[in-house]
């Protein structure tokens, strides 16, 4: 037997299921319009899944956006700072978060198309619902006529068939939300736990980094102006420093540490890539370990 | 002939479009059997695209069997694959 007539028999075998034969035709009507409301209104409620997943989906990558975009900033204040090992975990952190992006964006698509034809199959629905609705009265008032039951047989088992397709329409819908909250629920707790969150919240370490660094060069800052106050006046006199101060205010603490700077940039870049890694697999902790070093690094 | 394809609607289809859909259907058949996925998109496309063609689309206020279902358009080789095995499982 072919494809198509195996597949016909298997679609009215589910419908036969569904549907409640009984005696009289007549309350087979009845009885098999009742059903169909019934999933009719479970298809309406399958296509507000549908939407509600969607809209979800449409929130997560609201929020990997705005995560994007403050690392980028961050990388811009990183560099703007000279720590360029900070600038690149948050450019490797926003590449992670695009690939997720991009991702989302996949099943976004998915997702959209899936509503519109639900949303269509179910306004077909609707139509022939309310086709048989009408239908039924007629036939119930020529029931008796041998031809009629015949028709009713016809009628009870069309809508059925075409109540199953849609309902395994939606199953199918259904089954690829599920899917896709499970990989939904993974972004959340990406964005809940450790690694991403860390880096929109107000806890964020990248930003204490880029604090830090900026106190850092502030308080040297005020040691050098301090101790030029407190240098003794010998060959230099205050004149000669106090001008530096002002003017040096980013050039003193770059030019204070250069030597210590250097072999920080360069184990930084080492460890870079590894610190992707971490991040792509979501595990904090590597990007948190890069963090201390890079800290000792600006703190010495 | 009615036939419908999933997640589209019924068609009607003149009698004399059987032999037709009859080989594309063997085709099909074929490709599912020999896990060939390749060839099943090619007899599945092929086949709603002879339903779209050569039939007229049944409106919804008609209310009948159909005679000949196709799988819907985006539908895998498993998909079907497993539509059918479900054959047993509804009949027993």
């Amino acid at each position: 037997m072919g494809v198509m007539k195996r597949l016909t028999g298997v679609l009215q075998a589910k419908a036969n299921k569904v549907m409640d034969r009984v005696e009289d035709p007549r309350e087979t009507l009845d009885l098999s319009y009742e059903k169909q409301l019934e999933q009719l209104q479970q298809v309406r409620r399958g296509v507000a899944d549908v939407a509600t997943a969607r809209k979800r989906i449409e929130l997560q990558a609201q929020g990997l956006q705005q995560s994007a975009a403050k690392l980028q900033e961050q990388a811009r204040q990183a560099l703007a700072q000279n720590r360029e090992d900070l600038a690149r975990e948050a450019l490797s952190r926003r590449a992670a978060l695009s690939t997720q992006l991009e991702q989302l964006r996949a099943q976004h698509e998915q997702l959209v198309q899936q509503e519109q034809g639900l949303v269509a199959t179910t306004q077909a629905l609707q139509a022939r619902v309310e086709a048989f609705r009408t239908q039924k009265e007629t036939l119930k008032a020529s029931y008796t006529a041998a031809q009629a039951q015949t028709r009713i047989g016809e009628a009870v088992s069309g809508i059925s068939e075409s109540m199953t397709d849609t309902g395994m329409a939606m199953q199918r819908a259904q089954d690829k939300i599920a899917q896709m909250q499970a990989r939904a629920g993974a972004v959340d707790e990406l964005l809940a736990s450790g690694t991403l969150t860390d880096l929109t919240g107000s806890s964020d370490p990248l930003q204490a980094q880029l604090d830090k660094a900026s106190q850092t060069s502030q308080i040297e800052l005020e040691l050098a102006q301090m101790k030029g106050q407190l240098a003794p006046p010998p060959a230099a006199p205050t004149g000669a420093l106090t001008p530096g101060a002002p003017g040096g205010a980013a050039a003193l603490p770059d030019g204070a540490e250069p030597a210590e700077a250097e072999p920080v940039e360069a184990e930084t870049v080492d460890e870079t890539p590894s610190a992707s890694a971490g991040t792509g697999s979501g595990d904090g902790a590597a990007g948190d370990d890069l963090f201390s070093l890079g800290s000792e690094g600006s703190n010495s | 002939m009615i036939v419908r394809i999933l997640e589209d609607g019924q068609y009607d289809v003149p009698a004399s479009e059987r032999a037709a859909l009859d080989e594309l259907d063997a085709k099909l058949s074929e490709a599912i059997e020999a896990g060939n996925k390749a060839g099943f998109s090619v007899a599945l496309a092929a086949l709603i695209e002879k339903v779209r063609s050569s039939g007229s689309k049944i409106d919804a206020t008609t209310l009948v069997p159909s005679e000949l279902t196709v799988p819907h358009e985006t539908a895998s080789l498993e998909d079907v694959a497993n539509l059918l095995s479900s054959e047993e499982t509804v009949e027993a």
